[in-house]
């Protein structure tokens, strides 16, 4: 077992992947991930993580690196907040596209505006369907081991993805926390050098990034969307033999006290502990409340998740983000088209809180707790969804 | 033209990394060029190309003219994929996964891709001081969308976005001056090079290549579609750009400016004018504007060589 300190979670995320001898870090600077990039500077220039660290001029030009280092066949890492990962928005979607993995980590952040640099999911929304492995990490220590998780999963060469793995921002990035860390043995066990099919060398030239015509087109992006679905047995794989080594096992859809639950509540990134302690306190009061956290975003785990929700008659879903026009929060929406086939289709009530690091304590699930039961008694299709703590709501 | 010149045509690598079979208008002038970098560069190159003619003419999936590593990932970015691939491979050698080797990063773009939405990619590429070179080849406007106007489109330019109307008579912008402002990096080289001038190009790129840092080289591009001139004339015209001081040819090594191509008195503006139907609407105010303005730049570039020249 690695020794284990208490370290930033931003800081220890940056040793993750210096244990993870990336080759090339592009990093520019934008809050709540500045000391993920700080940190690695320091470890570049101090001899202790032998990377070439490019200080690009945007977040543009960063995921543009990491797909020129990713072509050549070296390990690239970068991570950014909101603005940044609008900015390199487009370039996200190809990185997938031309199937490179890199891992970057995405200090989840308001998008603009009104400009905020606090938490909640909407840059995560506003890439999701970009074609990459998207994975939330509630705590310091699952940081760490899924960057390493990730180059594992990402270099696989039955996968060829990028990922992405989602942090809150400042709620997780500047906290200390408990991080054990790896063994080197156990890191180098677990991840073996990357070896792409494809890299660009003299000795094998290859076209990287040709255009399609419609002829092509529709074949290459379901080829895509298959690998991504197909994915799925990677991840497994990996988390199974990540828990093997080090005592963690991961699934795509985390559960707490769920197994005879009437209601379960559903959460994405670090809202997942405060309500454990939610549902500790209700199952005190007697109530069968439990609790299941999205692990994996992407490829969606349709089936782990009908078979977590299993029997339960009550699915109250959390999100942090705003589809504007939309039928409630991304997260509520796709819960509701995966079970749409179900046969004892569950009562959903959708609450959107927390948005720009807004506090949702316990008291106030607890509260939508209670909102949910009395809307699911009287007419459960009288609203979709509804904001949560907000003034004149 | 120096003497070894003569044969010296006959000393350009004979083999094809830019293939014969692309798609390309005919005389264009851009595909020479690319052709004649490919030459210069030879086989150990990695090419980075932005969006624009050259990725359309030679890479419709699952076909590819290159005979070189090649990768396209968007319009603006070919210097910043460029650097990617440069620091990846760097470490890689480095940490001994691969060979140590020389090997030439290129970035391609064109006039677009380069002064306008790539600018801020190339000018942090150079700052940032990859050993790679970064060629832009400079059609005067972005002619894969259809001629529209871009900052390096010439005074007086008619364009698809700044047709030549009642009211206004085409582009009323100066061409941006792209060299200069990579010479202002104070990177190690900066070229100016026309296809019309095959062995200036080649051995300009060969120098970029060659020195530790990167090179920025500013290729005249010829488009006889967009600048409404017969195929057959693409190469007088870059003779034409040079010969009347529009386009001159020079080189900045370390800062030091020098003409590499001296034509000797310049031909007034109007033989390189009136060859091609973008300028055919201007009238002698507007080309007595033109003539005036270069002549002007064409004695500041002269002033340059002469202050840079001596120390």
């Amino acid at each position: 077992m690695g020794k284990r300190i208490g370290l930033e979670v931003s800081l220890s995320a940056a040793e993750a992947v210096k244990m993870a001898d990336v080759d090339c870090i592009a990093a520019y600077p934008i809050t709540p991930q500045t000391h993920i990039v700080e940190h690695l500077s320091e470890l570049v220039n101090d001899g202790e993580l032998d990377a070439e660290f490019i200080p690009v001029e945007s977040e543009h030009s960063a995921m543009s690196v990491c797909t020129g280092v990713a072509a050549v066949g070296a390990r690239a890492f970068t991570c950014t907040s909101s603005q940044g990962l609008a900015l390199m928005n487009e370039i996200v979607h190809i990185a997938a596209s031309m199937r490179l993995p890199m891992v970057m980590i995405l200090a989840n952040r308001s998008m603009s505006g009104p400009i905020s640099i606090w938490n909640d999911h909407t840059d995560v929304m506003s890439i999701r369907d970009c074609g990459w492995i998207q994975v939330f990490a509630n705590n310091g220590q699952e940081v760490f081991d899924h960057v390493l998780f990730g180059y594992r999963v990402g270099e696989s060469q039955k996968v060829m993805l990028p990922v992405m793995i989602h942090i809150d921002g400042f709620i997780l990035t500047h906290v200390i926390e408990p991080v054990e860390f790896w063994e080197t043995q156990q890191v180098e066990r677990y991840l073996p050098a990357f070896k792409p099919i494809h890299a660009l060398h003299p000795d094998r030239p290859v076209t990287m990034g040709a255009f399609g015509m419609p002829s092509m087109f529709s074949e290459v992006k379901v080829a895509q969307d298959e690998a991504l679905i197909q994915s799925k047995s990677e991840i497994m794989a990996a988390w199974n033999e990540l828990g093997d080594l080090v005592g963690r096992y991961y699934r795509p859809i985390e559960t707490y006290r769920s197994e005879d639950a009437e209601t379960l509540f559903i959460t994405q990134g670090s809202f997942g502990e405060t309500v454990s302690l939610v549902v500790d306190a209700l199952r005190d009061e007697g109530k069968r409340v439990g609790l299941l956290m999205d692990r994996l975003w992407r490829p969606f785990p349709l089936d782990e998740f009908r078979q977590a929700v299993g029997n339960a008659r009550n699915l109250i879903v959390i999100d942090r983000a705003i589809s504007y026009g939309g039928q409630g929060g991304p997260l509520a929406m796709d819960l509701r088209s995966a079970l749409y086939k179900e046969r004892n289709q569950p009562n959903i009530t959708n609450f959107i809180c927390g948005l720009a690091s807004r506090d949702v304590t316990i008291d106030d699930f607890k509260n939508m707790f209670n909102r949910s039961m009395e809307k699911i008694e009287g007419n459960p299709r009288e609203e979709d969804f509804e904001y949560y703590g907000v003034r004149g709501k | 033209m120096e003497p070894t010149n003569v044969y010296a045509y006959k000393l350009i690598n004979r083999k094809e990394y830019f293939s014969p079979g692309h798609r390309a208008c005919q005389g264009c002038a851009e595909a020479l060029a690319v052709r004649l970098v490919g030459k210069a560069l030879g086989r150990d190159t990695v090419v980075a190309c932005a969006t624009g003619c050259m990725e359309v003419v030679s890479t419709p999936l699952p076909f590819t003219n290159w005979n070189v590593p090649w990768i396209h990932v968007a319009f603006e970015n070919a210097a910043a994929v460029a650097s990617g691939a440069e620091a990846g491979m760097k470490a890689l050698m480095r940490k001994g996964r691969l060979p140590k080797k020389r090997i030439t990063f290129l970035a391609m773009a064109g006039d677009g891709g380069t002064s306008d939405i790539g600018v801020q990619a190339l000018s942090g590429a150079l700052e940032r001081g990859h050993d790679f070179i970064y060629v832009c080849y400079d059609n005067e406007a972005y002619m894969n969308t259809g001629i529209q106007r871009s900052s390096a489109t010439p005074f007086g330019a008619s364009t698809t976005t700044s047709p030549a109307g009642k009211v206004v008579p085409g582009q009323i912008t100066w061409k941006k001056n792209m060299p200069e402002i990579a010479a202002a990096h104070d990177i190690p080289y900066v070229a100016t090079a026309c296809p019309s001038y095959p062995l200036d190009l080649v051995e300009k790129v060969k120098k970029g290549a060659r020195v530790k840092g990167p090179a920025y080289i500013h290729i005249l591009s010829v488009c006889p579609t967009g600048w409404r001139l017969p195929p057959e004339l693409s190469i007088k015209a870059g003779r034409l750009a040079v010969e009347t001081g529009v386009f001159p040819l020079y080189e900045v090594e370390h800062g030091r400016y020098k003409l590499t191509i001296d034509t000797g008195k310049l031909r007034p503006v109007t033989d390189y004018l009136k060859i091609q139907g973008r300028f055919r609407h201007l009238d002698e105010a507007m080309i007595a504007k033109i003539q005036q303005r270069v002549v002007e730049e064409y004695e500041r570039l002269k002033k340059k060589v002469k202050m840079t020249q001596g120390d």
